[in-house]
């Protein structure tokens, strides 16, 4: 996590197109190192397009998106092999988790350790079975994922995208299959993973969550930041009418 | 009104019907001028085996020439019926006499022991000489059997000359090759797949002429019979027949049938005047020499069985491995590659599954022989796992596009190439999707390796045909080669099933 001085994750004036409708029209957010942000807007706003262009699975017209010192560019997405140091600053976790249904929980997390890093496994193993342990899941490291509850397979996924240690990491709706229980353990994780200094970016719908565990709050409607501040700033006196009908939708 | 006039109407019908069906059987059944009409004689034979046996007349292709056909006009005529070819497959004809498809079976059929035993056979009305052809340079090399030691020699299956092979295979070591028809032992011969062919100087002269580049040795090895096969319990028209033979033979009739097609030797002519001898002092007409025939043993089938089917169970896995490495490259290309990559390989499977795997097998050992000589059971593997990955590619394009992207997506997240996402992501969930219908297609292989016969290869299914002939019956050789195959497909099926079970994503 050498991050250069600034921000972990820096998005300027980013313009993406689907089909004929410009689906963001020029988005600045940063996430400074240790901070949680967190990425609001109704349904359509841009958020998942933000992160799917931040996590370089789709390409981008205009703008730039930094990471750790690592540029991406509008046009195509490159190819693997140009996004190698890229993809070792940078960690997502999927709304679905997209666990690998075939690998154990322990194999799903070594996985990118042993066959990009080139870690044997004895050290993948032990790494991993810490990260485990980390988030409470060391138990059900051998199990495959069809055999664990959904809090865990979340659980399984992030220690997934921590296993490269990246620098940034983005969530994509990370309590939507949440009890309240479980959503406090998560922000509690999520807070931890900040602490090491790592800047996370995550979208999501829950006002409550937020408020709890997000330093700052970027509201986003029709591809565009409409406000951005600490979440008590934003949602508890919210002057933007995206925010508002953020507020009255949830 | 109506329907009264209509019973009017169907009343006089039926009298005109009872009128004239009172007359005709006046007619038949009256003195002297008109007798019962018989029915035809079904006389079954191959017009794929040719002239001057039976071919498909070249002036009117709906009928047929050739020296058993004027020689089943000639019994027909004696038995005043009508002659009525029916075509039948040269290797069925007795199956097909003995089930009653037509009443005599004529097409080069050869007088053996074990025929003897399980059919009636007409007296044999034509004698033939088992001749060796080899390639010109070999002509002082190899002159009888003995001298062939070591190599393939060809002929047809389940022949005397097939027979013959086989004994010699054992005194010397010479290798039989069996072939489905008569034309391709001596192509192959041409093209040094086979050092000699064994067969009749009536193919053996026919094929001379046609194709050439072989030379017949100028002694014969065997002489052996034409004979007419009929039901075994059909001895009352084999009685009939050979009085008919007998006469045919006497009044020249039958010499005349043999010079016109051009296979009057001094054999035959020596054979007739031997049998006309015998007849005026010998009462005993209709009853044949004896024939040293044996029904074989079940027992003794076994190991050949056996052996088909080990070569069966090989020649199925070794293809089914080539079909899946192949299928898998092919299945890779058509998601991963460039556009003209992906419109090749679409054409390749589309042609090979559009077109029959006989076909290909035909293409494979014959049509591409003049470019590359491939050995039969390296043509077979090549024919059938060619043929199956064009399927098996199929399978797992399919099960590679059922992969859910987001599954791609977080291999790609975590710094995987697309090469590591193939073998270590989307490949392993792809195979567990792919396993039933890999098993299914194995099981299907494993039965359509039984159509490599056709370029020699005895498996279990040629095999099992042999044996069914000799012993002239399919009921045990049947049961016996549908046990294998069941002993082979029913423990993969349970397997597969077993680690689908395991591999279950659900």
């Amino acid at each position: 996590m050498n991050a250069p001085n600034g921000h972990a994750l820096s998005v300027r004036g980013l313009r993406a197109v689907r089909g004929t409708v410009e689906v963001l029209r020029g988005v600045d957010v940063d996430v400074a190192r240790g901070e949680t942000c967190a990425l609001m807007g109704l349904s359509g706003a841009g958020k998942t397009t933000i992160l799917r262009s931040v996590a370089a699975l789709q390409s981008f017209s205009a703008g730039t998106i930094g990471v750790g010192g690592f540029e991406l560019h509008p046009g195509p997405v490159p190819p693997e092999s140009r996004l190698r140091e890229f993809r070792r600053k940078l960690g997502l976790v999927f709304q679905s988790h997209a666990l690998f249904e075939h690998l154990t929980v322990l194999d799903n997390v070594t996985l990118a350790p042993m066959h990009v890093l080139g870690w044997p496994r004895s050290r993948a193993d032990e790494a991993a079975m810490k990260l485990l342990g980390s988030l409470g899941i060391a138990e059900r490291a051998r199990a495959y994922p069809r055999e664990i509850s959904g809090g865990q397979a979340q659980r399984a996924a992030i220690a997934r995208a921590l296993a490269m240690d990246p620098l940034v990491l983005l969530m994509d709706e990370p309590t939507s299959a949440l009890d309240p229980a479980r959503r406090g353990a998560l922000g509690e994780t999520l807070r931890a993973l900040a602490a090491e200094g790592r800047g996370l970016l995550i979208s999501t719908h829950d006002l409550d969550f937020v408020r709890g565990f997000a330093d700052r709050v970027v509201i986003l409607a029709d591809g565009l930041v409409m406000e951005t501040g600490t979440p008590k700033e934003i949602l508890d006196n919210p002057r933007h009418p995206a925010t508002r009908a953020l507020i009255s939708n949830s | 009104m109506f329907a009264t006039r209509k019973r009017d109407e169907l009343n006089a019908f039926s009298v005109r019907l009872a009128v004239a069906a009172a007359l005709c059987a006046a007619c038949t059944s009256g003195p002297g001028t008109s007798r019962t009409p018989s029915p035809p004689l079904r006389w079954g034979g191959d017009a794929e085996g040719g002239a001057p046996f039976v071919e498909a007349d070249p002036a009117d292709p709906s009928r047929v020439r050739g020296f058993d056909v004027e020689i089943a006009e000639l019994i027909a005529k004696g038995l005043h019926r009508e002659p009525q070819f029916v075509q039948v497959a040269w290797a069925s004809i007795q199956q097909s006499v003995e089930r009653g498809d037509f009443d005599i079976g004529l097409s080069g059929v050869e007088e053996r022991p074990d025929l003897a035993a399980q059919h009636a056979l007409t007296l044999p009305y034509y004698e033939f000489q088992e001749v060796l052809a080899v390639r010109p340079s070999d002509t002082a090399r190899f002159r009888k059997l003995g001298d062939l030691a070591g190599h393939r020699v060809a002929t047809l299956g389940s022949t005397i000359a097939y027979g013959l092979l086989l004994d010699e295979q054992k005194r010397s070591g010479l290798i039989p090759v069996s072939y489905d028809d008569d034309v391709h032992p001596y192509s192959d011969l041409v093209a040094g797949r086979v050092d000699g062919v064994l067969l009749d100087n009536i193919i053996a002269d026919r094929s001379l002429r046609r194709t050439g580049g072989f030379v017949i040795q100028r002694d014969p090895i065997a002489p052996a019979f034409y004979v007419g096969v009929m039901a075994r319990a059909n001895s009352a028209l084999r009685d009939s027949v050979n009085r008919i033979l007998l006469d045919g033979m006497r009044d020249g009739s039958v010499e005349r049938i043999m010079r016109k097609w051009n296979v009057w030797t001094d054999a035959q002519a020596m054979y007739v005047n031997g049998l006309l001898t015998a007849r005026t002092t010998d009462s005993t007409a209709g009853t044949l020499p004896a024939q040293g025939a044996a029904r074989a043993t079940v027992a003794s089938y076994i190991p050949s069985l056996l052996r088909a089917a080990v070569i069966t169970l090989l020649l199925s896995c070794v293809a089914m491995a080539l079909a899946v490495a192949m299928g898998l490259l092919i299945a890779a290309g058509r998601v991963y590659g460039p556009l003209a990559l992906r419109v090749v390989l679409a054409a390749y499977v589309e042609v090979i599954r559009g077109t029959p795997v006989l076909l290909q097998l035909f293409v494979l050992y014959y049509g591409l022989s003049s470019v590359v000589r491939l050995p039969a059971m390296l043509a077979a593997i090549l024919g059938l796992g060619l043929n199956y990955a064009a399927y098996e590619s199929e399978i797992y394009r399919a099960a590679l596009e059922a992969i859910p992207p987001v599954q791609l997506e977080a291999a790609r997240t975590l710094g995987l190439s697309e090469m590591q996402i193939l073998r270590l992501v989307r490949g392993p969930q792809a195979l567990r999707l792919a396993l039933a219908p890999m098993t299914n297609d194995f099981v299907a292989l494993l039965k359509d390796s039984s159509l490599v016969s056709v370029i020699t290869v005895v498996e279990l299914t040629k095999q099992t045909a042999i044996y069914a002939t000799n012993i002239g019956s399919w009921v045990v050789p049947g049961i016996l080669c549908s046990f294998v195959y069941l002993a082979f497909s029913l423990p993969l099926s349970r397997f597969a099933r077993r680690l689908e079970r395991r591999w279950s994503m659900s």
